[in-house]
């Protein structure tokens, strides 16, 4: 009876007890992530078979590779039957899917180099923010000191060019400021002169701090790629950038010229252009000129991408409100002044995620020319590697590691454009 | 005082040209088509020279000579007899084949993954993600060589289905994959398979009948008829009683091992796959992302408005989120479907004989006429081309937001 007099009061406050189990940690995120419904679990459990399917074929067959041996009959010997895969391929035909078969041995070195400033040229441009505005003349350099370190010959040639484009600059800030024609015209004269006055000094002295000289057609592997690859986007940027100014443009016949120029690049694929590098353009060209296939390629492929990242570039200029335009007119800035201060910026900044897909599949693409029998990474596992009789049949290392190769260099440029997209978010979101 | 007028006309000095903004447009026009037309003719020069130098000749009398080569794919008649034309048909063909069945294995692919990446499962979302970015930052040509030496490398020969034990089995007695292609049951239409095709046609017809009825019942009285299974069985079963009432006219016939090779059903090659395959699963990665942006850009307050209305969420999705997301979604999968179209081109790397295979490939090669064919070529892509954004703007135009 006692116990229905005295009311319990307690005078304490409990101690804070932990949440049920099934509330924190491992298993509300679980529950909350993978179980949360039937139809959810069942998902799950599926999703883990075919990962468990996969990583159970593959993590034997990468675990076992072998690495040393010269031929795939003597990989099958080291394995004796088990799982494996035959990197060997990779470990001795290295020089060859970086650098084509043709190009000399000794000189591997070179476009190593080439490729390494890539990095120290292109950051000023990469992290703007991070780096001093005047390390870009580095990266104006580069163009000209990687010509002379992958193809080699006299210092003289990439000099000569340079100091063209030097002069035209110089021309054109002297007298551009007061009439733009002027400067403009007054430029181009300038570089001609330059040009056909230093190309009779290094004809004259084609020795000059000469490096051995590497032909184009014995370029080849990754590094040929890759050189289409940022030639290619470097190019069609500027180009890309006219075009879309011209299509946007009120003057009739140069806006219908960018138009047909635009439609009929995007209408077609890029191998039939490829084709017309290959087997076309020569035709075009004074009888008895001919110039090498890879410049041919570069054209071709340039004028590919210019088309398309002019598009973008167009959809970057319409996006932006009509108030630009108005208010750079009315603080009186002409046409050149306008889209240079004004527009340009902020239209170039939206058009950025396009840009860099363009450029990415660009990149991607530059494995087609292979179908004209040019030996890039695919050309050389196609060609030299699987047909030799040591390799033949080595499919899955060869195009996995090709695969690869893509995946990270494509990947990281993506990744890139996302960190620069919140970079340059002015907005307050 | 002092009055404002225009400039007087006479007063156009030839230096307007270049220093008023009004004649300077001019100027640079007439630049410009000056350049152009230089250009050109000077192309144009170039290659009359060039011709006349080589004994050539611009003309398109090759078509019509005999071709003298095989295609292994002949969707209309064809031999080494037939002219060049029929071949370049054949090509034609043969790429829109694999151009329709690349595209729609695409769209269910990019569909499927575009939304399971917004799934509320971490494992399934984290899975296609990893899909998309490995597809979609590896060029195609790769994926269409590992999927091909898959089919020709891998897979077993015809002969190892031979025998008391062989080493390979066919699937469900039906499917045949082999390093020559995959075999499959080919159905056989005898008489009276027409009443059965028909009935079915006409079932399909009802169906979206019945669909549309039930739409408009909803709307004007608020009953809900149920949807799906009727549908189901409006499409089947009378399709099939009909098939047994007609004592069976659509037979299948099996692949099967007669000599060195599969007899009997369709071939399909292992370019071909390769083809398709790659092309789907690797325009399926575009599509997915695509699809999640199109479901992404509808607002949250979308749904949560649908929601506080009381609609159940397969309902939102249905009749919210999905009709405002496709107007989103359907612009840049049509420009997918045109770059499946323009990738399938790839086909000359697997040896698949499409137009570039055989216009621009055996064609080309044998009768030396590089201009005529790549520029047929061209032009062949540029009809689809231009035909595919004429159906995009027709489209866009009809699902343009009405603004008043």
């Amino acid at each position: 009876m006692t116990r229905a007099t005295e009311a319990f009061v307690r005078h304490q406050m409990l101690p804070q007890v932990p949440p049920p189990s099934s509330q924190t940690g491992i298993v509300k995120w679980l529950r909350e992530n993978l179980f949360s419904s039937i139809g959810n679990s069942i998902l799950t459990i599926a999703s883990f078979f075919a990962l468990w399917w996969v990583l159970d074929a593959v993590w034997p067959w990468l675990t076992n590779g072998v690495w040393t041996t010269s031929s795939l009959s003597q990989c099958r010997e080291v394995l004796q039957g088990e799982v494996g895969a035959c990197f060997s391929v990779l470990a001795e035909r290295w020089n060859q899917l970086l650098f084509g078969f043709k190009y000399p041995a000794e000189l591997y070195g070179r476009p190593t180099a080439a490729f390494l400033l890539l990095f120290i040229a292109a950051a000023p441009v990469l992290f703007f923010k991070t780096f001093p505005r005047h390390l870009l003349i580095v990266t104006a350099a580069y163009p000209f000191v990687a010509y002379w370190f992958i193809w080699g010959g006299s210092i003289l040639v990439p000099a000569v060019a340079a100091l063209g484009i030097l002069g035209a600059m110089f021309v054109f800030k002297k007298y551009g400021n007061q009439n733009f024609a002027t400067g403009l015209f007054g430029g181009i004269a300038a570089a001609l002169v330059i040009w056909w006055l230093g190309g009779k000094i290094a004809d004259a002295m084609p020795n000059f701090l000469a490096l051995q000289e590497v032909a184009s057609r014995d370029m080849g592997g990754f590094m040929l790629n890759m050189i289409l690859g940022v030639v290619c986007v470097s190019l069609s940027l500027p180009f890309g950038i006219l075009l879309a100014l011209g299509r946007r443009s009120d003057m009739l016949i140069i806006k219908w010229i960018c138009v047909l120029f635009i439609e009929f690049i995007r209408g077609v694929p890029l191998i039939t252009l490829l084709f017309v590098a290959n087997v076309v353009l020569a035709y075009f060209l004074p009888p008895g000129t001919s110039f090498d296939l890879i410049l041919r390629v570069i054209i071709m492929i340039t004028m590919f991408s210019s088309a398309y990242i002019a598009e973008v570039i167009r959809g970057g200029l319409a996006a932006l409100p009509k108030g630009q335009y108005e208010a750079a007119d009315s603080l009186g800035l002409d046409y050149a002044q306008a889209m240079r201060l004004i527009i340009l910026p902020q239209a170039l900044k939206i058009s950025i995620p396009g840009i860099v897909n363009v450029a990415v599949g660009l990149f991607k693409d530059t494995t087609l020319v292979s179908v004209i029998s040019m030996f890039d990474l695919v050309g050389m596992i196609r060609g030299p590697i699987l047909g030799s009789t040591a390799w033949n049949g080595v499919y899955w290392e060869l195009f996995g590691f090709a695969a690869l190769l893509f995946f990270v260099v494509c990947y990281g440029i993506s990744q890139y454009s996302q960190w620069l997209e919140r970079q340059l978010r002015t907005d307050h979101l | 005082m002092s009055t404002l007028t225009d400039p007087s006309a006479e007063s156009f000095r030839l230096s307007k040209l270049v220093n008023d903004t009004r004649y300077r447009s001019y100027t640079f026009q007439f630049i410009a088509l000056l350049c152009i037309i230089a250009l050109f003719s000077y192309l144009g020069v170039n290659l009359v020279q060039n011709l006349r130098q080589a004994g050539l000749n611009i003309s398109f009398d090759f078509l019509g000579n005999p071709s003298g080569y095989d295609i292994n794919q002949r969707p209309i008649e064809y031999n080494s007899q037939s002219a060049h034309f029929r071949a370049a048909m054949v090509g034609i063909l043969n790429t829109l084949i694999v151009a329709f069945l690349a595209c729609i294995s695409a769209t269910v692919i990019g569909v499927f993954a575009g939304v399971a990446r917004l799934s509320p499962n971490w494992l399934l979302r984290k899975l296609m993600s990893f899909y998309v970015e490995a597809f979609r930052n590896v060029p195609v040509l790769i994926w269409i060589l590992i999927i091909f030496s898959i089919m020709t490398a891998a897979l077993p020969a015809p002969n190892a289905f031979r025998g008391e034990n062989p080493s390979a089995s066919m699937l469900w007695d039906a499917f045949a994959f082999t390093n020559r292609g995959v075999y499959a049951p080919k159905p056989i239409w005898l008489d009276g398979s027409w009443v059965v095709v028909a009935t079915f046609l006409l079932s399909v017809v009802a169906a979206i009948a019945y669909r549309r009825y039930a739409t408009k019942l909803l709307y004007a009285t608020g009953r809900l008829l149920p949807m799906g299974w009727p549908t189901l069985a409006i499409i089947i079963l009378p399709s099939l009683i009909m098939y047994y009432l007609t004592g069976r006219p659509i037979e299948l016939e099996y692949p099967a091992l007669k000599g060195f090779n599969f007899q009997g059903g369709v071939n399909m090659l292992g370019s071909l796959i390769a083809l398709w395959f790659a092309l789907a699963i690797y325009t399926g990665a575009f599509i997915a992302e695509n699809v999640r942006a199109g479901i992404q850009a509808i607002s949250k307050g979308q749904m949560e408005a649908a929601a506080s209305l009381g609609l159940r969420p397969n309902r939102i999705m249905n009749l919210v989120i999905l009709p405002q997301a496709l107007r989103v979604i359907i612009p840049p999968l049509i420009s997918q479907y045109l770059n499946i179209t323009k990738n399938s081109s790839l086909a000359i790397a697997v040896g698949y004989m499409d137009i570039t295979g055989t216009l621009g490939g055996i064609t080309l090669n044998q009768t030396g006429r590089a201009i005529e064919c790549v520029l047929l070529l061209m032009l062949f892509y540029l009809t689809i081309s231009l035909a595919i954004s004429a159906v995009m703007n027709l489209y866009n135009n009809a699902v343009k937001l009405k603004e008043r």
